[in-house]
């Protein structure tokens, strides 16, 4: 085969492989759930402002462009998300916080000790930990019980990154400077928002930290650790 | 039965009817009303449409029942973006555990040696990935990225994606970290952390040029600024 022919054979899986649109960090990341009430845009975990607690923040159904689409986000009644935390170090979640919306409220339950672990869940009524009415776009409705408090409603997307040169860049188009120099680059999330759940909770709910998991590839040193996940689960 | 006692009986009735179904409107607040627990209304001590106060609880009538499916699940940023490199591996990322993914880790090095032959290829050049600044080999950092994928977060210390102010890092994800610097410095920056940062004659592939711009991360709970409007 000819060198220039190979190379464009390569250039052509090469698009195959990335020309997929590519949005970061977990928006719209695969067929199936893209576009969906599932879809799950991004995770965050730190400690809020009061050290003791530590806050999860998911963001969903992004990126929602403002006014009308933003204001038609709904959360689905079928969606049930979840946050998992392991506190023993095997990736196994040993407690759950689970968010469902029922009408007009947000509900949350736990963190507790789920009937069952892996990608089926049910629901623990007697575990219910708080709710709060879900907010407009023009409003900040939170509520606070037993030392935690809860959010759901439309926020700012806070994720940025500029994702079209991200594509140019591992397509190979964007050769030979790469990404774009500050000022030159641009933001793809900067203008858009999300469907967001915050729920903050005392460090004393969520159990002793295991050892920090980097330690299993001998980067040693950082804090004991949760490790934790979010996920969305639909009503069979 | 005397007839004086019927008349009693009927004329209580009649009272009783009278009294439950009217309610006066002399807007003196002595409204009287029979409530009840399946009148379709709020009324009476119910704190929702028929439920609270001294009818059956609101929440106990909230139907939670049923399985839910796992369909999505993230940990750290970008992993299944970034490194599952089709559709379909995506879709079935999405519905693995985190404790099911060996089989995942030899598909992320396979992308990750990818994304540097495709820009090596567009130079000219042979690029390979290089043990990164945490001292991972692509073996090493795409099984931690496969089969450790999610978010450490420290109830005890400073939580941070990564801080080069106190070099602290992995022990959560805050709102204004930069993780598309970071991974992109795991993943093209080397050992050095700067094999390809723009600077003598390299190309930037470690940073995307953008910071956070005017968001603000700074408010309190629920720490997410409101909606562009």
């Amino acid at each position: 085969m000819k060198k220039t022919k190979f190379y464009g054979l390569l250039a052509i899986v090469a698009i195959g492989v990335f020309s997929v649109i590519l949005v970061a960090a977990d928006h719209i990341d695969s067929p199936a759930v893209a576009g969906t009430s599932v879809d799950l845009a991004d995770f965050y975990a730190f400690e809020g402002t009061n050290p003791d607690n530590t806050v999860f923040v998911a963001t969903m159904q992004g990126p929602l462009t403002p006014g009308a689409v933003t204001q038609q986000a709904m959360f689905s009644e079928d969606v049930l998300v979840e946050f998992n935390i392991d506190n023993t170090g095997d990736f196994v979640e040993d407690l759950v916080i689970q968010a469902i919306r029922r009408d007009t409220i947000m509900y949350f339950f736990g963190p507790y000790a789920p009937n069952e672990v892996g990608v089926n869940s049910t629901i623990s009524k007697d575990n219910v930990s708080g709710q709060v009415e879900i907010s407009g776009i023009d409003e900040t409705i939170i509520s606070t019980n037993n030392g935690m408090s809860f959010f759901a409603g439309p926020r700012r997307d806070a994720f940025y990154f500029d994702f079209n040169q991200f594509n140019e860049v591992v397509s190979g188009n964007a050769a030979p400077d790469g990404f774009l120099p500050s000022g030159q680059a641009s933001d793809f999330f900067e203008g858009l928002n999300v469907l967001a759940i915050s729920v903050e909770v005392p460090n004393s709910l969520l159990g002793t930290a295991p050892p920090h998991v980097a330690g299993a590839v001998g980067i040693n040193g950082l804090p004991d650790a949760y490790n934790v996940w979010v996920t969305t689960k639909r009503k069979q | 039965m005397k007839i004086q006692h019927i008349k009693y009986i009927a004329l209580s009735l009649c009272l009783g009817v009278l009294f439950t179904q009217c309610k006066d409107d002399d807007d003196n607040g002595n409204i009287i009303e029979q409530a009840s627990c399946d009148d379709g209304i709020m009324n009476g001590d119910e704190e929702g449409i028929d439920c609270g106060g001294s009818c059956t609880s609101c929440f106990d009538l909230v139907d939670f029942s049923g399985t839910f499916i796992q369909e999505d699940i993230m940990g750290r940023p970008g992993v299944n973006t970034v490194f599952s490199g089709s559709g379909t591996v995506k879709d079935m990322f999405n519905t693995s555990l985190v404790t099911e993914r060996t089989s995942f880790q030899p598909i992320f090095q396979n992308t990750l040696e990818l994304y540097h032959d495709v820009y090596g290829n567009a130079l000219g050049v042979s690029l390979d990935y290089e043990t990164n600044i945490l001292g991972l080999d692509a073996a090493t950092f795409t099984t931690v990225l496969a089969q450790f994928d999610a978010l450490q977060v420290a109830p005890n210390a400073q939580t941070t994606y990564f801080d080069p102010n106190t070099g602290i890092a992995l022990t959560g994800r805050t709102l204004s970290d930069d993780v598309i610097d970071i991974s992109l410095i795991l993943m093209f920056g080397g050992t050095s952390g700067s094999r390809f940062d723009g600077n003598n004659g390299t190309p930037q592939l470690t940073s995307d040029g953008v910071g956070p711009g005017n968001r603000n991360f700074t408010l309190p709970f629920p720490y997410l600024e409101s909606p562009l409007q």
